[in-house]
């Protein structure tokens, strides 16, 4: 009897903490999620194709770069209660916070044209045109952010977030074989050679792994759900989950891919669908949704970072919680970075698909600036209390901002000197 | 459209008056290690875009 009454206890117990969770959940995994937007998808399809299974290892390795990274914005949003762009103007003043807003703004706005290039080119495949996509895109998000609040556009985000895992029964369909992923992929090797090729796949990985809108974008989210402190412990557990998730589902499109079109240079993950369906049918069908969905849901996000940011700095009303007359403004900035980028796509013969590996390049290149903020707000004790970064944080973070910089600097000089790492 | 962006720079002056004193202080070795890295990002910002052109031609 005693046994059975503790098993009770333990198990009421553990669904307390479920549903604690569930109710806690969604910033970090939507955050994380999204993070294998169409630029994402487009990267990890090219480095299955170009490199198999060989760069599995560094997959893993950003794990822990993308936990250590944005659970620093958890801590910062639940204690502040201020967003990343306001507190970076209120802690460095003005000349440093517009350069940091400028920086997110023009970051996004790129990021924002990859995620249209993606749905265009997944929806092609069926035969949809460009133009009734980017139509159909801004009418659909429209009616998603237009009900009003943000838990409903949390559970729609969290939706499209559970459509991106599509890539899993995918990469399951094309038999890989397990020796080769293990033999291959986790053990660290530079396949192919240390050259400016491989500085860049590594720098666009890392791009969509960790990018400056997340950072943003996961502390306004953890502001405007009204996240406390208390709710801390359960925010850094949604976040490592999301971690972990977006780069399993990365290593699955990399194994799809590493199978299947091992070898060949290809432009896109929309190419790769196309290919796909040539050899099954449903495997590139599969990559054809997952591309769109993942546009999609980068999309949602990314333009609603830009919107909060500059909500937070012009003291507009800006919460998704608030109507398009209580919030105008941060409608109307939402709408115009949509619709402007949505356009780049219609532009007849513009180079789509080396913009988005190129926005991805530069999205890493201009981390450092941000991270390196977000490291010195956390270390202001005054502030953060008992949430400070410990010695061990800040030694980390150090770490993943040299290694950026580093990684961005050797590749600036294959640019320079193309022959150097040859 | 004058009035809009007569408004937009006022705001953009209250802002600067708002957040003119920063709230953490830097010594002026971080200071200057910031204004570095700036400067620096930006010329790998401006390589990367050479690159695009380069692929673009």
């Amino acid at each position: 009897m005693n046994f059975f009454s503790k098993l009770y206890y333990k198990l009421r117990k553990m669904w307390k903490a479920i549903q604690l969770y569930l109710v806690i959940a969604g910033p970090g995994i939507v955050v994380m999620v999204a993070d294998n937007d169409a630029g994402g998808i487009t990267t990890y399809a090219a480095t299955g194709a170009k490199y198999g299974y060989h760069l599995i290892w560094f997959l893993l390795l950003l794990i822990p770069v993308a936990y250590y990274v944005q659970e620093m914005t958890v801590r910062l949003g639940a204690v502040t209660k201020r967003g990343l762009a306001e507190a970076i103007f209120d802690g460095f003043g003005a000349n440093w916070g517009w350069y940091a807003l400028i920086d997110l703004m023009l970051v996004n706005w790129l990021t924002l044209v990859t995620e249209f290039i993606g749905m265009t080119a997944a929806l092609h495949i069926f035969g949809v045109p460009p133009w009734l996509t980017v139509t159909g895109v801004v009418l659909l998000m429209a009616i998603i952010v237009l009900n009003g609040r943000y838990w409903t556009w949390e559970k729609i985000a969290l939706l499209f977030c559970a459509l991106n895992l599509i890539y899993i029964p995918g990469a399951f369909m094309v038999n890989p074989s397990v020796s080769d992923i293990l033999k291959d992929g986790l053990i660290p090797n530079f396949h192919g050679g240390f050259n400016g090729q491989l500085f860049f796949f590594l720098m666009a990985n890392i791009g969509t792994t960790i990018a400056p809108w997340m950072l943003f974008f996961q502390q306004s989210a953890v502001v405007d759900k009204g996240m406390q402190e208390k709710d801390i412990p359960w925010g850094k557990f949604d976040t490592l989950l999301g971690s972990a998730l977006t780069v399993v589902v990365a290593i699955f499109i990399v194994i799809v891919t590493g199978t299947t079109l091992n070898g060949t240079d290809i432009e896109g993950a929309g190419q790769a669908a196309e290919h796909l369906m040539q050899t099954d049918r449903y495997v590139g069908t599969f990559m054809a949704i997952g591309l769109f969905d993942a546009g999609l849901l980068g999309a949602i996000c990314i333009s609603l970072a830009s919107s909060w940011a500059f909500g937070e700095i012009f003291g507009w009303a800006h919460s998704l919680n608030q109507n398009i007359k209580q919030a105008p403004w941060f409608y109307a900035s939402y709408f115009f970075a949509l619709i402007t980028a949505g356009l780049v796509v219609l532009i007849p013969g513009a180079p789509l698909v080396l913009i988005t590996l190129f926005v991805q390049v530069i999205a890493v290149t201009l981390l450092p600036a941000a991270l390196v903020f977000l490291i010195l707000l956390l270390n202001d004790r005054h502030t953060m209390g008992d949430y400070y970064n410990s010695v061990w944080q800040n030694l980390i973070g150090g770490f993943i901002v040299v290694s950026i910089v580093v990684l961005s600097s050797l590749y600036g000089i294959s640019v320079m000197f193309p022959n150097l790492f040859q | 459209m004058r009035a809009s962006l007569k408004r937009l720079f006022r705001k953009i002056g209250e802002i600067n008056q708002r957040y003119r004193e920063p709230r953490i202080e830097m010594s002026l070795g971080v200071r200057a290690a910031l204004q570095f890295l700036r400067i620096y990002l930006l010329f790998l910002v401006c390589l990367i875009a050479y690159k695009f052109i380069l692929l673009l031609n």
